[in-house]
């Protein structure tokens, strides 16, 4: 049967209960609890041991985090070769781009995803885009466009027709479009 | 997916399923039987004795099923000793690994350890084939039973329950403090929430630990202590009422200051958290068993009746209980942070994170009791039969 | 032999450990520190045509699983006077730009979204282990080898800009194209932004248009109510937008 203890002041109230001094806690009456201090020192120390291994090599070396992470992250492929690139080759366009409307308008925004190519003209050759979807994405008319970035409807404004039979998408201009060469390159 | 209204792109999908509804629901139990638990120990509520071991059973067998909705949760669960490895001291999560770690550890096992010490010992000696193993094992060795060294598990026993009592409150309010928490989403971000979880945890383990006496005395084939009920019920009421006026406080406050997120919330519990917020939780998991056990500590209810009483009010708790977590958790998530539109949670019936998996999760705890009581008897030596399976300490 | 042949005869093996040590590193780009920069961006509102071009291609560069975003783009509709109950749509993100606008007359504008890469990021301070981090020239990265996939980063995001990647299982978002701004390009966004809606800003360097834009123009973050110290700065942002 357990001792009912009663509140805090239990302790006090058993000593002056027990005259003879019986209640003086002898270390074998708490070995066992010594014998659990030790299963969970060793635990602990289990911890320790897992921590060192496992703990990826890397990991606080700039903050909390694992270290390496960044040279990962840094080192993922490239697709957009970025308007630089193109421009070493492809001058010429760039003359007749910078001059027009779309001077801002950087290569790979109509030509799309051309890293490999950059790397490797001869590789992935220059896929021409559709202009009448390829135009139609930024100029067709919309209510949430500001009002003075310059949009059409296409079906009252060329009536069908592709816009490239009017507009030389590196230049914009209302002009026949010249022929073009294919290729290109310098 | 369904959406009314605009949610941002990639908030349309839920992230925290079921299984994040199941798991406070479960540390819950933890949290609120313990408490039981000490209000014998500590505040010498001597009716509730009857339960006691049977609360601290409890307890354990929900603690151990508490890691597994959150491992089927994860993306990388194989990862999750990293909690321990690399803990992030200002997230919340990962200092929870550490309070789980201690609750089981340093509170419940040592508690459990320590109550049946005696017995361990005496069946180590007394049984025979594997279960002799298991309990030389949990002796660790020391056969020392003798009044000295009851006396000091006593005490120490005290010792762990009184610190057992703020790690039960840490061990569930911090769960609150993790939705509480995020700023990002106002049906979370209040201070009231860690209080209305541990509140509504203890409503729940009380209740669950009630029935279990009940249901447990039931097929024993023993008599109820009534006494003990009638308390465990009066605590069940006092408690209830804490919670739901500290629920309430919540609601009415929000209603009152209606800041910027108030229409849309406003619109989702009239909508969507219809049926589990206001009738389920509210309405039936709430009113109605506060209403029965309040008629009962006013007016003189038969026995018979006040028996059948608390075990539908139980019922009703425990589903209003986890109807909350599922309000907390998937409404937090319906409504997008634009407070512009609306999704829809998918629960499928056969997944990793879905209902079968819930179901058998919120089973689990009770065939882990069964088995920890025929390890370790809940119940007075003297009212042991054949049928409890438990090799009586001692017996010849 | 003496102890200068003994030192030479070392060399040639520590040189091919080094070899082997540095082996297994990424190549990062020459001369890039981290302490000379402090990435943000600028995104003007009077710009953005609402083409979709920084969605594709941000999907492109960085294989953005269908249905995810990094990055998207909205379109606001404010009748007159109700600046507290806009009408938002985002097709697919605006993945293929936006169909005409049913609603006729009021305000219309789209506003393009990303992670903040906020400084005092409520993202970074939930994660449990530390797979979520800022650097320290101010990007907010994801580990991906040690995310857990738990999705408190994504619960404490504001801003819809995380998710969890299908396939993957870790979360994921908007990296501001780490691995381009530390070679010298710029984010795929801003290269395929056709206005000029969208550009990498480095606020620690001197010579970057950033400062004076800040000087003279009125910007704006998202949500600065939550104090959350966000890096992206919108130029006329309407007070209707969430």
């Amino acid at each position: 049967m357990k001792y009912d203890l009663g509140p805090l002041g239990a302790a006090h109230k058993i000593r002056h209960a027990d005259p003879h001094g019986v209640y003086v806690t002898k270390f074998k009456d708490a070995e066992h609890l010594i014998r659990l201090a030790a299963v969970v020192l060793l635990g602990f120390l289990l911890l320790l041991v897992l921590r060192s291994q496992y703990i990826p090599k890397s990991f606080g070396e700039f903050g909390f985090y694992r270290g390496a992470a960044l040279a990962e992250i840094s080192s993922k492929p490239i697709n957009y070769a970025g308007h630089q690139a193109c421009e070493v080759c492809h001058s010429e366009v760039l003359e007749i781009k910078k001059a027009g409307k779309h001077a801002g308008v950087n290569c790979e925004a109509c030509h799309g995803p051309l890293a490999k190519h950059a790397d490797d003209p001869s590789a992935e050759t220059l896929k021409l885009p559709d202009t009448a979807v390829l135009c139609a994405r930024c100029h067709e008319a919309n209510l949430a466009k500001p009002k003075t970035f310059p949009q059409v409807v296409s079906a009252d404004h060329s009536g069908g027709q592709v816009c490239k039979t009017c507009h030389l998408p590196h230049s914009p201009l209302l002009q026949p479009a010249p022929v073009l060469q294919s290729g290109g390159k310098k | 997916m369904p959406v009314n209204g605009f949610m941002y792109p990639n908030e349309i999908e839920l992230q925290w399923s079921v299984m994040i509804v199941v798991y406070p629901f479960v540390t819950g139990l933890v949290a609120g039987a313990f408490i039981l638990a000490s209000l014998e120990r500590i505040f010498h509520v001597e009716a509730v004795k009857p339960t006691y071991r049977l609360a601290l059973l409890t307890a354990l067998s929900f603690l151990l099923v508490a890691p597994l909705p959150l491992q089927l949760h994860l993306g990388h669960p194989e990862r999750s000793l990293e909690m321990y490895l690399t803990p992030h001291t200002t997230s919340a999560m990962a200092m929870f690994g550490f309070v789980y770690l201690w609750y089981l550890m340093a509170v419940i096992l040592l508690e459990i350890w320590l109550e049946y010490r005696k017995e361990i010992v005496l069946l180590s000696q007394s049984s025979t084939g594997p279960k002799r193993w298991l309990y030389k094992a949990l002796t660790l060795g020391s056969t020392n039973i003798s009044e000295g060294a009851l006396r000091v598990d006593d005490k120490v026993g005290w010792v762990v329950t009184l610190i057992g009592i703020p790690s039960a409150f840490l061990l569930h309010g911090y769960v609150g403090f993790i939705f509480g928490s995020i700023k990002a989403n106002p049906w979370w971000s209040t201070p009231l929430m860690p209080v209305v979880f541990i509140f509504s945890a203890m409503v729940s383990g009380i209740a669950m630990v009630m029935l279990l006496y009940m249901a447990m005395m039931k097929i024993r084939k023993q008599p109820i202590d009534m006494r003990c009920v009638d308390t465990i019920a009066q605590y069940l009421f006092y408690t209830f009422i804490l919670d739901f006026s500290l629920e309430m406080l919540d609601l009415i406050q929000r209603i009152y200051e209606a800041d910027e997120s108030f229409r849309s919330l406003d619109f989702m519990v009239h909508t969507k958290l219809y049926f589990s917020q206001v009738v389920l939780q509210i309405i039936i998991g709430t009113l109605v068993p506060l209403a029965a056990l309040g008629v009962i500590q006013v007016f003189n209810i038969p026995e018979k009746i006040r028996r059948a009483t608390y075990a539908i009010a139980g019922c009703l708790t425990i589903i209003g209980i986890f109807a909350m977590r599922w309000n907390v958790v998937i409404g937090g998530q319906l409504f997008s942070k634009s407070f512009l539109g609306y999704t829809t949670y998918k629960l499928n019936l056969i997944s990793r994170e879905g209902e079968l998996i819930s179901a058998a999760l919120l089973i689990l705890p009770f065939i882990i009791l069964a088995v920890l009581m025929k390890i370790l008897s809940p119940w007075p030596a003297e009212t042991l039969s054949a049928e409890d399976g438990v090799s009586v300490a001692g017996a010849q | 032999m003496t102890t200068r042949r003994h030192f030479l005869l070392l060399l040639p093996a520590a040189a091919l450990s080094w070899e082997y040590l540095m082996a297994g590193t990424p190549e990062a780009a020459p001369n890039f520190s981290e302490n000379e920069h402090w990435w943000g961006m600028l995104l003007d509102i009077d710009k953005c045509i609402g083409c979709g071009n920084c969605v594709r291609a941000c999907s492109t560069e960085n294989q953005v699983p269908e249905g995810y975003f990094r990055t998207w783009v909205e379109r606001y509709h404010i009748e007159d006077w109700q600046q507290e109950t806009p009408q938002v749509d985002s097709p697919d993100g605006g993945k293929n730009g936006f169909p005409p606008s049913t609603a006729v007359g009021g305000k219309n504008f789209f506003v393009p979204k990303l992670c903040n890469h906020c400084v005092d990021s409520p993202c970074t301070q939930v994660c449990p282990v530390g797979a979520t981090f800022h650097t320290k020239d101010g990007v907010v990265l994801v580990d991906e080898k040690y995310c857990l996939g738990c999705r408190y980063c994504i619960q404490a995001c504001p801003y819809g800009c995380r998710f969890l990647h299908p396939t993957k299982k870790t979360a994921e978002k908007c990296s501001l194209c780490y691995h381009r701004i530390t070679k010298g390009l710029t984010t795929a966004c801003a290269e395929n932004c056709p206005t000029g809606a969208r550009q990498l800003a480095d606020l620690k360097n001197p010579a970057d248009p950033i400062h004076e834009y800040l000087k003279t123009h009125s910007v704006q973050v998202l949500k600065p109510h939550l104090a959350t110290g966000a890096k992206m700065f919108y130029h006329d942002l309407d007070g209707s937008v969430r």
